[in-house]
């Protein structure tokens, strides 16, 4: 995954989310008539750097270990924590997304904000830079824990689905004499069966016969279609034109022969392998063609590695 | 033998993904009839050909071709290389005949069976 779709990730994330999910509770907090002293030990035992002052269930203030140093390097007396707070408290709502508590942190650069519950007032959690890294950070790893999910299903589609018969049906329309968008429909085909955890080398047979049929459709006819049936232990391409047919289905087979106009020759097609290469990759196919009607294949591959 | 090593070597001008060429060459293969290299070469293989347009590249993915050298100096469309890099196969073009180029690789020890070409004095 890119740095620019992690970025566009975590902004989604930072609006998705709501402080409740990252703030940290219970909090640890002390009370205005604390001391200094006591203020110091709790920063200490607990290793925080600042905590909410809370008078009963009201919050009072906030102090840190900036005003611990400050009255440390001042040697004053062991004064109330009253009387060294900040009495103007910046609060964030538990309801509100991960977004405006960073916002504010930028403004402000405080270290650490109170969460308070809307409803009623109280104080239920604090939210630092800290606690926001780590709540995003554990929701990209449930994202990417998905992700490995789905892919793993992917690649297990079939032995996942319990039914008597399973098959997945792909369509393509192949567009005729759209010679530079020849090959999609078959390199389309060869991305899916590797997302299935086909074999190595069946995707590469399905994906040349897909191709070289794909572009006799293109080369020689209007238009036609491909369908591609899924199946556990086989695959079918059926590929089906209404063009010129042809004649003798029997010459037609025979390596080297060719009705290609010359354009097609110099694009170094043409070069009478396309069928030979199809009944190459697949373990069976079949023609069938009227003149002046169109041409239907019929491929069909194992899915047995090197079956053919 | 490193693609970037044979770019450097056989002075290749690199048309694209210049930081993708730190595969392994296998075997190389000439030739412009597109059929015939699907139906003959595999992964890892080196394609030179004289063919500029877009389907050489649905060619070379669907084998997995290390790359593809374009000879006599011609060079793709756009659309082409941008096909390429989507593709992930890097081209490069030289403005020796494929014959030069086929023998050059081929004394720099790579075959077109994938057997040990070594013998040969360079």
């Amino acid at each position: 995954m890119t740095a620019e779709k992690r970025l566009t990730k975590i902004q989604e994330l930072v609006y998705e989310l709501k402080v409740s999910n990252v703030m940290r509770h219970p909090v640890i907090t002390v009370r205005p008539q604390d001391h200094m002293s006591e203020f110091r030990a709790v920063l200490h035992d607990m290793k925080i750097s600042g905590t909410p002052v809370v008078d009963g269930e009201r919050l009072v203030g906030i102090i840190s270990i900036e005003d611990l140093i400050k009255w440390l390097t001042e040697a004053e007396a062991d004064y109330s924590i009253e009387q060294k707070m900040s009495k103007e408290v910046v609060t964030v709502y538990s309801d509100e997304p991960l977004v405006s508590a960073i916002s504010k942190f930028e403004a402000l650069g405080y270290g650490r904000l109170p969460v308070i519950d809307r409803a009623n007032g109280r104080l239920v959690g604090i939210v630092t830079k800290g606690a926001i890294i780590e709540g995003l950070l554990r929701e990209l790893e449930i994202d990417y824990h998905e992700e490995e999910i789905h892919r793993y299903r992917a690649s297990h589609l079939f032995e996942d689905i319990r039914s008597d018969k399973t098959e997945l049906t792909i369509h393509f329309h192949i567009h005729g004499r759209e010679f530079e968008k020849g090959g999609e429909a078959a390199s389309n085909l060869k991305k899916i069966l590797k997302r299935l955890n086909a074999p190595p080398d069946i995707c590469r047979r399905a994906a040349i016969a897909a191709y070289e049929a794909e572009m006799n459709v293109i080369f020689f006819t209007d238009g036609g279609d491909m369908q591609v049936n899924i199946m556990p232990d086989k695959i079918h391409i059926d590929v089906v034109d209404q063009g010129p047919g042809i004649p003798d289905i029997e010459k037609a087979l025979q390596p080297g022969f060719s009705t290609a106009p010359d354009w097609v020759r110099e694009l170094g097609f043409g070069a009478g392998m396309g069928l030979n290469n199809i009944q190459n990759c697949a373990d069976d196919m079949k023609i069938s063609s009227t003149v002046s009607e169109g041409t239907r294949l019929d491929i069909l591959i194992f899915m047995e590695e090197n079956a053919s | 033998m490193l693609l970037k090593d044979i770019a450097r070597r056989l002075d290749l001008e690199v048309l694209c993904l210049e930081n993708r060429l730190d595969c392994e060459v296998s075997r190389g293969y000439v030739s412009d009839l597109l059929s015939d290299v699907l139906a003959n070469t595999r992964a890892g293989d080196l394609w030179i050909t004289l063919q500029t347009h877009q389907n050489i590249l649905a060619v070379a993915s669907m084998n997995g071709l290390a790359g593809i050298v374009l000879i006599n100096g011609r060079k793709p469309e756009k659309a082409v290389i941008e096909k390429a890099m989507e593709e992930k196969v890097p081209l490069l073009s030289s403005p020796l005949p494929a014959f030069e180029i086929a023998g050059k690789l081929y004394k720099m020890g790579i075959s077109g069976t994938g057997e040990d070409a070594e013998g040969v004095q360079g």
